[in-house]
């Protein structure tokens, strides 16, 4: 049986600060429903290759293909118009906007009052907010509260909400878990299978390995920017990752 | 679709928060309350059922509060205008200048000297409002020091184009739109409400407006979701110049002079209107109506003292003691809804 074509495929993509080589011809594909775990220690280039793949940072080498076709996205805005969605730890939300506007932060929908006067169709976005919590099985009371009041598994979610509201086909999270509590935590996991569940591709770093044996399909391990290996959750032991990691 | 339920989160808005958000209007009320009662004891006569008052409380109010409009823009994105009274000054010189240019150069009636006096004064705010931007943009100097600058510049432009004086104008149809009525209403408070409708839309209803508010609750988060925070920026800082070129403008209206020092006492009016009307100083919050009824609650207090006689310096302790507890209020509500003080 063979596999299906990868949403995404990085190829040999190589990247430096100055002297510092931070990515050194690194690979990996994501498969439709799949969640693909970066594992590596401080430093390894896991956050700096997400960064390539959405456009924070332009890359030195090396190809990214979405859907097949090379990419180079020139800023996050132009990655997620095509389907690439980065949730970040604590600088996704606007705090003081409810989780309609914060769906919707960029591309507000607009509606005309009087016939004439354009003004912010809140009634959309609340709709939007409201269909799509319930997407993840989350329901809010009252939908014009601003998310500042949500706890950060909840800020996750709402984050995780706007990736599947505009239709990511890939969705990238990097250390998501890693201010939470261990109930949030898994939530947050609970989460990353409902994506998977809709078919989206994952990209999701953690330094905590029982996560990623939790959630992961596959682990892609980094080292000082390059690969180290590749494996199957059924088919490794933490130790092996560890060893991979560190390169002992 | 298999998913654990996360539970709802319990934002409901608390009554104390409300109260918070309302807290420009309490002491409004408050304020007016009192000097009902001081003026009836002191004078015999009612300090609110007065058209006299009132028109006049509203011409206090106006200057500021134009300036205030602008301020509340920046304020809430996180940022500060420090050159406001100053670039305000700046304008009212331009205007002067530009309206006697009109009429004794360009054969200018009275009306169209006025109108070209104001245009040309609130163009000149133009430049100012993008330098203030780019420093604060592209060249990431803290709004706090890159408008400082501006104002220091502002004020000497002013001063010199005045030659250190101020710039008679004699234009009636000028001093009309800063002193005339349109029955009971004064030209310049009509003028001020336009102002706030217009950019209470704005900043409400509008993508630009929303936009603002993210910026100040977080940057990151906003260029992020792709907003350009460059350009919003550069336009935040030139929405508030614009406001000082109003402001500035109709000044030489109202004195049938242009003045550099027209808006330097304005400036901290404009701050303190702001911030009494509930917006934050760390950003992300605050309203045009909130900045109205700030500006409203300082020209009550100066008017009201002045009426019952006394001393005016203690408007300045009256303002400063409202000021300080609105800025108490923000934090204790900010730590009562768990959100972060020190950001
Ligand atoms: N903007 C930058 N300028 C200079 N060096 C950088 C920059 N970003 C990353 N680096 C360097 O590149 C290397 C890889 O960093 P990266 O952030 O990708 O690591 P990481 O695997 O995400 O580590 P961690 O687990 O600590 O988050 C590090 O040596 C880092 O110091
Ligand atoms: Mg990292």
């Amino acid at each position: 049986m063979s596999e299906p074509a990868p949403i995404l495929s990085v190829r040999s993509v190589s990247k430096s600060f100055g002297a510092v080589r931070a990515l050194d011809r690194a690979s990996f594909d994501v498969l439709p429903g799949e969640v693909v775990a970066l594992a590596g220690d401080n430093g390894a280039g896991k956050s700096t290759i997400i960064k390539a793949i959405s456009g924070v940072i332009s890359r030195d080498g090396g190809d990214i293909l979405l859907d097949g076709k090379s990419v180079a996205f020139a800023t996050p805005h132009e990655a997620r118009d095509s389907g690439i969605e980065t949730i970040y730890q604590d600088l996704s939300l606007a705090d003081n906007l409810s989780i309609g506007a914060n769906i919707f932060l960029g591309r507000e929908p607009m509606r005309r009052a009087f016939g004439f006067l354009p003004v912010l169709d809140r009634r959309k976005m609340a709709e939007a907010a409201r269909e799509t919590m319930a997407r993840l099985d989350f329901h809010v009371d009252r939908l014009d509260a601003p998310v500042a009041a949500f706890s950060g598994g909840q800020r996750q979610a709402v984050a995780i909400g706007r990736a599947i509201f505009w239709n990511a086909r890939i969705v990238i999270m990097d250390e998501p878990t890693a201010a939470l509590g261990v109930p949030e935590q898994r939530k947050v996991m609970s989460l990353i299978r409902s994506l998977k569940a809709e078919g989206k591709g994952v990209i999701f770093i953690s330094h905590n390995l029982r996560d990623i044996f939790d959630v992961a399909d596959r682990i892609v391990v980094f080292r000082r920017g390059e690969n180290a290996g590749e494996r199957r959750p059924a088919e490794t032991t933490s130790d092996e990752i560890v060893r991979l990691m560190v390169g002992k | 679709m298999t998913t654990a339920a996360v539970p709802a989160p319990s934002a409901r808005i608390s009554p104390l928060a409300q109260v918070a958000r309302l807290r420009a209007w309490l002491f409004l009320i408050l304020l007016a309350a009192t000097f009902e009662v001081w003026t009836r004891i002191a004078n015999g006569a009612s300090f609110v059922l007065s058209v006299y008052n009132l028109q006049a409380i509203a011409i206090f109010a106006s200057a500021p509060l134009m300036l205030g409009l602008g301020q509340t823009f920046v304020i809430i994105s996180a940022g500060i205008d420090l050159s406001l009274g100053f670039v305000m000054g700046l304008a009212s010189v331009v205007a002067a200048h530009a309206a006697n240019f009109g009429l004794a150069r360009l054969g200018m009636g009275p009306a169209e000297a006025a109108l070209f006096g104001i245009a040309v004064g609130v163009l000149a705010t133009v430049p100012a409002g993008l330098v203030n931007g780019w420093l604060i943009a592209v060249l990431k100097v803290p709004p706090f020091i890159g408008t400082l600058g501006m104002y220091g510049v502002s004020r000497g432009a002013a001063y010199l184009l005045a030659a250190g004086m101020t710039v008679a104008v004699n234009d009636d149809w000028y001093g009309a739109i800063g002193n005339g009525r349109l029955g009971p209403f004064p030209v310049l408070v009509l003028l001020t409400a336009v102002a706030c409708v217009a950019l209470h839309y704005v900043l409400s209803q509008t993508r630009f407006g929303q936009h603002v508010y993210a910026m100040g609750a977080s940057k990151a988060a906003a260029s992020r979701a792709g907003i350009d925070v460059r350009r919003l920026t550069m336009k935040i800082y030139l929405l508030s110049a614009v406001m000082g070129g109003v402001a500035g403008a109709l000044y030489t209206g109202r004195f049938s002079a242009g003045a550099p020092q027209a808006g330097e006492p304005l400036l901290l009016d404009s701050i303190a209107a702001v911030v009494i009307g509930g917006a934050s100083l760390f950003g992300g919050s605050g309203t045009i109506w909130g900045t109205v009824a700030g500006a409203f609650v300082i020209a009550v207090i100066q008017y009201g003292l002045v009426l019952v006689d006394v001393e005016p310096f203690w408007q300045f302790i009256a303002v400063g003691g409202i000021i300080i507890v609105s800025v108490l209020v923000d934090q204790t509500q900010r730590r009562f809804l768990g959100g972060r003080v020190d950001e």
